[in-house]
């Protein structure tokens, strides 16, 4: 690891001048990504602030048709979610699945989706339920919010707060585990909010989270399981590498896809 | 003896340190004035060194000093030595480049030394990594085997194409022979994946050099600490043995990996005298992956020749090993004299002959990893057996039965130079089939198909050759040295007892085994009883633990040395009691005159034989201490039979292993708590190289599988529990009758996993598949089959 | 350099760090408190699990500073003198163990295990050690000791 200076914000306000002042600050979550980028030397921030100390970035909530999450809410937090459990099973599920227990006694959903690594569980979740990243500034509907592979719409210095989910009427996730990292090699969140239907497919693409316009035609309404599983994914342009070739990654997908329509059932 | 402790679960003597966090790992060590080294490595596989700038990294905050190869070259530090010479069929010597700690002139693998920093602390150290300026001239690399072979880019440029050696065994003619008279030839080509060890805990080193009297105490992660005090001290540094101390504590696991003599420890000990302050370094776990030396890697075609009945004529097999950049200390002996000599396994093959082409490529150094060459021989001989049960139409479970040697035949003179002492295979093939319940299979198999599932069960039966070694066999065969083993049993005044053993515990459990031979030979209760191992300055001389040797060579050694007590101190009791020594009875611990009620306890004769009023001192010395070597007779050969039961999801190619059964002969169990601990564990191993772990690098020679990112190991969701059990005939070739667990597991188990698999995959089509048989690889297996 | 204060198995401790000094280091190279392994660096292996405010976290992957004012525990402070915690005694008993390097990570994970699932099934703790690698016991026996370890933490 390189050397930083460290300093703990204690406001949302706090730690979006502090990062803004600094030569190169780099906002600290839960650092189960940031640490081991900067142990591998990766990266050089000059400056950590670190988010653990901002109490109203933690939490969970539910309004009308929503329930908002803190940015700086672990994933365990989030799986042992009574109000997730109840409204959005699905999503607890998901952070319940992510990493392992350490990983999400510390690892929050900002930090992830702030990183969007085209492997992580959350952009998956974020863009089949049609979440809206809300920032310091501003709000970003999902669709716009994940642009690349590691690339999101923040600008430099811009803090997420918290992501807020419409309740969907069905929900569910399946994952297919990279046997070595056990990141996604193909993860698809399906949802049927309001008579809309998404499925969004995280792992398989370089570029990150996408939605498959094939397989929510086929879901339909009624989230129909087989047919999902009989879409053929073009393998263009997915991810192939020695865990999985395009080809495999593609049919995973259909097969991800149509497991978890039969999950959200 | 008296048999309380030998074949009890005793609980272990080591576990409180490690639970409690007590354990003396050699980065748990700091000494005095303790300075931080890190090693500079090289990003290509192979390149020219044509220059290494340290100048301005030596500048850098708390930078004490850094050293090159040049350094080190100008001191004329020696090459790391190959322990065991091979010669190719055509009676010419292995070639044996040299192998400098750091590289001199050119690097030969990602990984390879360049430099060590100094520094004060950790991070200084490594920060001033970064300010080294090295040119490298990037060559072409040779990184598979058969470009490699094709010469175009040489390794070693004094090497022609790559080929260390080609090497022989067996009797071609007679093997020519058989596949004439034979109704059907099978025939097979496979791959033994490469394997990255991953010990849990990493190398690493602590190093100091005392200027006041020219003494070397080296704290290394070994384990066989004489050999490396004989290899780095001897060959390496020019240290004279009483003035180097190697010390190795305890170890986080070793499974072959530490073996070996390692650049970092001749760097470290050497830079110590240069900086005269101790030297730490320990390994990255990024840095294990490109260092620590791998395993298997072989490339091999085989056929099997069958008569009409199936029975097996001849064996025809032709590998290639890829022995990476530079040969690591047993590198040569792995896919020879451990391999080729295997490969009759359990079977009465009449013929075989085997060759094999080593060759060096821009790799990480390929040496021994838990099984060393046996696993190599038994994937092929059951992945061979089970085709040809398949092209025969023979079952699988009677053309083994058909084929294999029967207890009557014993000893048993295979056709590639082994004598097996005693077995009974059959009973253990039995035994397993039982415990499987095979024959329940079909319908397992039917609900299994009713989830839309496919099922499939595979055998394998195995043969090792352990204990190592007979020393004059192992130096016939090549050894440059003997491998006895040695023990020394100090009896204390008071009755107590300390076992030095020459072999090394990195979780084997000698402190509680070897305590149990001693308990019970001695009648000393197991409290009293203290194990110590792992430190050239206590210890006289050990060969240390690999290939299963522990107990078959050291606990005779512990045996003999502790028999060697008993006679003496016979004496002792026997001029106490003023009785003649013929008449002295010596049981659990107590002296007495044959049919008297006259006796002596054992704390009572050990004190007079230190601080003795009542002495025969004109016949016998003082004390209460004996050493003993041991060399056993033959190696011993451990056998089993492992049966594999798999249930994959045809949509996503995932191999879920349901059931695992071993029955393996290890001859006789001293600890069956301990035994089960190390067939489980390297049953995971074995299931581990078949599904999962795989080493894979691009054709530039980067690592592709350097992290635990994407080098897959066995978790704790990837196994079920492990159906394990012993069915034992005693051990012909050492006293104890043992014959040695540790490397079981890795050995049988992978041909038993991949056999499961294309059974279960047969309906559709698929023949074969190659290891690790990861879903991807599964699944498009079913999808080129369709 | 920036102090920093915490407790580390009940007694409070305080230094100067650098503030890249991860946890681990600052556990075993300023406390000598060396039952805390690394294995690993890429924070997949749990050699270095210690709990942290009753959780069980990876060390390799925190900060030093990020554990200002927490309650951490180690290993070492988990036997009351001489008696072992249920959870090491079930390992010494079920030999979950056998060169010891991953089994302070594997006794402090599965405190967390028990803590958050007291009656967890051989399923559920398999699944809980995803985050822990052990190359020795094949896992059997280590699942066998927490289960035992959860049974004996019900008392
Ligand atoms: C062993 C292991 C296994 C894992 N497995 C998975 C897995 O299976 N699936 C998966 O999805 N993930 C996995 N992860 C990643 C994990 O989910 C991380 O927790 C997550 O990616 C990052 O969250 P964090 O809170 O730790 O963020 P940090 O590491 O602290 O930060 C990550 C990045 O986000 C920025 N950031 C953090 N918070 C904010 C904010 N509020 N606003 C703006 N920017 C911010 C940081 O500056 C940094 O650039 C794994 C990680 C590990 C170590
Ligand atoms: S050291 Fe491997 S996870 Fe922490
Ligand atoms: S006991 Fe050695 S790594 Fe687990």
């Amino acid at each position: 690891m390189y050397d930083f200076k460290y300093q703990l914000a204690n406001s949302q306000d706090d730690a979006v001048s502090a990062q803004s002042s600094a030569e190169d600050g780099s906002f600290l979550a839960g650092g189960m990504t940031l640490i081991p980028t900067l142990k591998q030397r990766l990266a050089q921030p000059s400056d950590l602030v670190d988010l653990s100390g901002i109490s109203d970035l933690i939490g969970v909530s539910a309004e009308g048709d929503s329930v908002t999450i803190g940015s700086m809410t672990t994933h365990a937090e989030v799986a042992s979610s009574e109000i997730v459990s109840s409204k959005i099973p699905a999503l607890a599920a998901l952070a319940g699945n992510i990493g392992d227990p350490q990983v999400r006694n510390r690892g929050t959903i900002g930090g992830s989706i702030a990183n969007n690594d085209p492997a992580a569980d959350y952009p998956a979740a974020c863009v089949a339920l049609n979440a809206t990243i809300i920032t310091n500034n501003r709000k970003i509907p999902a669709d716009n919010f994940f642009t690349g592979l590691f690339e999101t719409a923040l600008e430099d210095g811009e803090l997420i707060t918290a992501v807020t989910f419409p309740i969907p009427d069905k929900a569910a996730y399946a994952k297919f585990p990279n046997p070595a990292s056990r990141y996604a090699i193909v993860g698809v969140m399906v949802a049927h909010t309001g008579g809309e239907t998404r499925a969004a497919v995280t792992g398989a693409s370089d570029s990150g989270v996408f939605r498959s316009s094939e397989i929510e035609n086929a879901l339909g309404d009624n989230l129909d399981s087989s047919a999902a599983k009989a879409v053929s994914i073009s393998a263009d342009g997915l991810n192939n590498d020695i865990h999985a070739s395009s080809e495999y990654r593609a049919h995973l997908v259909s097969i991800m896809a149509s497991r978890a329509a039969t999950a959200a059932g | 003896m008296t048999e309380t402790n030998i074949g009890a679960p005793i609980k272990r003597v080591e576990d409180k340190r490690f639970l409690t966090g007590r354990g003396r790992y050699t980065d748990d060590l700091n000494q005095p004035n303790q300075l931080y080294a890190c090693i500079l490595r090289s990003p290509h596989a192979h390149a020219n060194l044509k220059k290494v700038d340290v100048s301005q990294a030596k500048a850098a905050p708390g930078v004490i000093d850094i050293f090159t190869g040049s350094d080190m070259a100008a001191d004329e530090v020696g090459s790391l030595p190959c322990g065991w010479q091979i010669h190719s069929k055509d009676g010419s010597p292995m070639h044996e480049p040299g192998h400098p700690p750091m590289a001199v002139t050119k690097v030969r693998h990602v990984g390879d030394q360049v430099a060590i920093v100094i520094a004060e602390t950790k991070s200084q150290a490594r920060d001033a990594l970064d300010i080294i300026e090295v040119d490298y001239e990037v060559l072409p690399a040779a990184i598979n085997m058969d470009e490699a072979l094709s010469g175009k880019a040489l390794v070693h440029d004094d090497v022609p194409n790559n080929m260390c050696f080609d090497w022989e065994i067996g009797d071609k003619e007679a093997t020519e022979n058989s596949f004439s008279d034979a109704h059907k030839v099978v025939s097979i080509e496979l791959v033994n994946n490469r394997l990255i060890p991953n010990a849990m805990e990493p190398r690493a080193a602590v190093a100091q050099y005392d200027p006041s009297n020219g003494n070397y105490t080296l704290h290394t992660t070994t384990q066989n600490p004489h050999v490396i005090r004989l290899l780095m001290g001897a060959f390496v540094l020019q240290i004279p043995e009483h003035k180097l101390r190697i010390i190795s504590h305890d170890v986080g696991g070793g499974f072959g990996s530490k073996i070996f003599h390692y650049a970092e420890e001749a760097i470290l000990t050497w830079a110590s005298a240069k900086v005269s302050q101790p030297i730490k370094w320990t390994a990255e776990r990024s840095e294990s992956f490109v260092t620590d030396a791998h395993g298997r890697d072989h490339e091999t075609k085989a056929e099997l020749a069958l008569d009409k009945d199936g029975k097996f004529l001849g064996l025809r097999v032709s590998t290639k090993a890829n022995i990476g950049a530079y040969l690591s200390t047993f590198g040569s002996s792995v896919p020879t004299y451990l391999y080729g000599t295997l490969l009759a396994g359990v079977y009465k093959t009449p013929a075989i002959y085997c060759e094999v082409k080593t060759v060096f490529t821009n790799t990480v150094p390929v040496d021994a990893y838990r099984g060393a060459g046996r696993p190599e021989c038994t994937y092929l001989l059951e992945r061979l057996v089970n085709k040809a049960a398949k092209e025969t139409g023979i079952d699988p479970v009677e053309i083994r039965r058909i084929n294999m040697i029967q207890p009557d035949q014993f000893p048993y003179q295979t056709p590639v130079a082994l004598q097996y002492d005693v077995g009974d295979y059959p009973r253990a093939f039995e035994t397993a089939l039982k415990a499987s319940d095979y024959e329940g299979f079909s319908s397992r198999r039917k609900s299994s198909e009713d989830n839309g599932k496919k099922r499939g069960i595979g055998i394998s039966t195995y043969i090792e050759a352990c204990g190592i070694a007979p020393s004059a066999v192992a130096g016939a065969l090549g050894a440059r040295a003997g491998l006895y083993e040695s023990a020394q049993v100090r009896v204390h005044p008071t009755g107590s007892v300390t076992l030095y053993t020459g072999t090394h515990n990195h979780g084997q459990g000698h402190e509680t085994t070897f305590a149990q031979i001693v308990s019970d030979t001695l009648g000393v209760s197991i409290d009293q009883v203290e194990v110590s191992h792992g430190d050239t300055g206590e210890v006289q001389f050990g060969m240390g633990t690999y290939g299963s040797r522990s107990l078959a060579v050291g606990g005779p050694a512990v045996l003999k040395a502790c028999n060697k007590i008993i006679e003496k101190s016979k004496k002792i009791a026997a001029h106490i009691l003023e009785a003649s020594v013929d008449d002295i009875d010596f049981k659990d611990g107590v002296y007495s005159i044959s049919g008297t009620d006259r006796e002596l306890a054992f704390g009572e004769v050990s004190l007079a034989a230190y601080v003795p009023h009542n002495y025969p001192i004109e016949e016998l010395e003082p004390g209460l201490d004996e050493n003993a070597f041991y060399d056993p007779l033959n190696f011993s050969f451990p056998a089993g039979c492992h049966i594999c039961e798999v249930e994959i999801d045809p949509e996503t190619g995932e191999v879920e292993i349901t059931d695992f059964t071993a029955v393996d002969d290890i001859g006789r169990v001293i600890n069956p708590m301990i035994v089960e601990g190390q067939v489980q564990g390297g049953l995971a191993q074995g299931i581990g190289q078949a599904l999962m772990e795989g080493c894979v690098y691009d054709n530039e020679g980067q690592l592709l599988t350097g992290s635990y990112m994407d080098y897959t190991m066995p978790r704790a969701d990837n196994l079920p529990n492990l159906n394990v059990s012993t069915e034992s005939v005693l051990g012909a070739s050492n006293p104890l009758e043992v014959k040695g667990v540790g490397e079981v597991g890795s050995i049988g188990a992978p041909p038993a996993v991949i056999n499961a698999i294309l059974d279960a995959l047969s309906s559709l089509g698929v023949e074969d598949i190659s290891m690790p048989a990861s879903p991807s690889k599964v699944w498009q297996a079913i999808h080129n089959a369709q | 350099m920036p102090t920093v204060s915490m407790t580390v198995n009940g007694e409070s401790v305080s230094s100067e760090v650098e503030p890249r000094t991860l946890l681990v280091q600052y556990l075993r190279e300023n406390l000598g408190l060396t039952g805390t392994h690394v294995g690993c660096d890429t924070s997949q292996c749990g050699a270095c699990v210690v709990h942290v405010n009753g959780k069980s976290a990876k060390s390799c992957t925190m900060l030093a500073v990020q554990a200002e004012g927490s309650e951490v525990s180690t290993i070492e402070g988990l036997a009351d003198g001489d008696t072992l915690h249920p959870m090491q005694e079930a390992f010494r008993e079920n030999h979950g163990l056998q060169c010891g390097f991953c089994t302070p990570g594997m006794v402090m994970s599965a405190i967390d295990l028990v803590q958050t699932n007291s009656d967890p099934s051989e399923h559920d703790v398999r699944e809980w050690l995803e985050g822990n690698l052990c190359r020795c016991t094949g896992y059997h026996n280590i699942v066998k000791s927490i289960l035992a370890g959860a049974k004996a933490m019900q008392g």
